[in-house]
């Protein structure tokens, strides 16, 4: 596995195996989220308290969920980046923080617009908001940081420890609806005793997490082409310098 | 099929779930084509930065 894993992290080769799987990638997010907006609009019943309001539950919740395991992604490529200094980990990792970052704020939008006809607010600033807003600062911040230095690598380093402390935050997000009083509803999927939710809304859910996770995946590997492809021409630019002022290198 | 406006109307909560899903369709939306656009940019820049590289390697 580890060796597999760092057969993979060779940047051309990790191209040839990600590039042709991109339309198979793509045509499963569509198939997914096509279905499931589906069934989550049409083919399933409203709930018995929320009516048909609950439906707002099959965009917020995938995109909750991959806001989330993105975060663990960036942790992970992070710590790879630190531990082995596999160039291929900060890339991914780079690529993983705008992307969060957006299916952060899509999670925050919805739950607000989903909290407002039951809750009768917009926010509040209980624990599991916050420390969505955290996450969401986090990406932000991993981001701002990557671009704060002038020396690249600088920046990377710096970005990659806030990245891992920054982890500490995702155990904080999944129990916080547990650990103290908040509005949120407490986990009805991952949960122990089984998910208890109808099996009509659990299929449009699943399907729209599907849908979200390959369209996040998706969108992983088209910004590491585009990252690699900079990496590529500025070395190529590099090179170019040396050559024409051969003193100055 | 039901009742399109039924549909529409979302059992009095359209304006709620629409707008989520609204929402949501435009950030995906704009994501995927500002990735697709950055791609495309790069890689031209690529073959230009190729084209004018004194050690050509053919890839």
């Amino acid at each position: 596995m580890a060796k597999a894993l760092h057969r993979l992290a060779n940047p051309a080769r990790f191209l040839r195996i990600a590039s042709p799987l991109l339309p198979w990638i793509a045509a499963g997010a569509a198939v997914c989220g096509g279905l499931g907006l589906w069934f989550g609009l049409v083919g399933s019943p409203p709930d018995y308290q929320q009516g048909d309001a609950a439906r707002i539950m099959y965009v917020h919740v995938p995109a909750a969920w991959n806001a989330l395991a993105g975060y663990a992604g960036l942790a992970v490529a992070s710590a790879i980046a630190l531990v082995w200094r596999h160039p291929l980990a900060l890339v991914a990792a780079r690529c993983i923080a705008p992307i969060g970052a957006c299916f952060t704020v899509i999670a925050i939008a919805t739950g607000s617009i989903w909290g407002h006809p039951m809750w009768g607010t917009w926010w509040v600033w209980d624990a599991r908001l916050t420390s969505v807003v955290v996450l969401l600062f986090l990406y932000l911040g991993y981001i701002a940081l990557l671009h704060a230095f002038d020396e690249q690598e600088t920046g990377e380093r710096a970005a990659t420890v806030l990245a891992l402390i920054g982890a500490v935050n995702l155990p904080v997000i999944k129990f916080s609806v547990d650990w103290w009083n908040t509005l949120h509803q407490p986990a009805s999927i991952l949960r122990f005793g089984g998910p208890s939710i109808d099996p009509a809304m659990l299929l449009p859910l699943m399907l729209m997490a599907g849908g979200f996770t390959l369209l996040f995946a998706y969108l992983v590997i088209i910004r590491m082409q585009t990252e690699l492809a900079r990496r590529r021409v500025m070395a190529l630019r590099r090179a170019a310098l040396a050559v024409s002022q051969p003193g100055d290198a | 099929m039901p009742d399109l406006g039924a549909f529409l109307a979302m059992g009095g909560y359209a304006g709620y779930v629409w707008s989520a899903y609204a929402i949501t369709a435009l950030i995906l939306g704009l994501l995927v084509v500002a990735s697709l656009r950055a791609r495309r940019s790069m890689r031209s820049s690529l073959d230009e930065a190729e084209q004018a590289s004194p050690r050509r390697r053919a890839r």
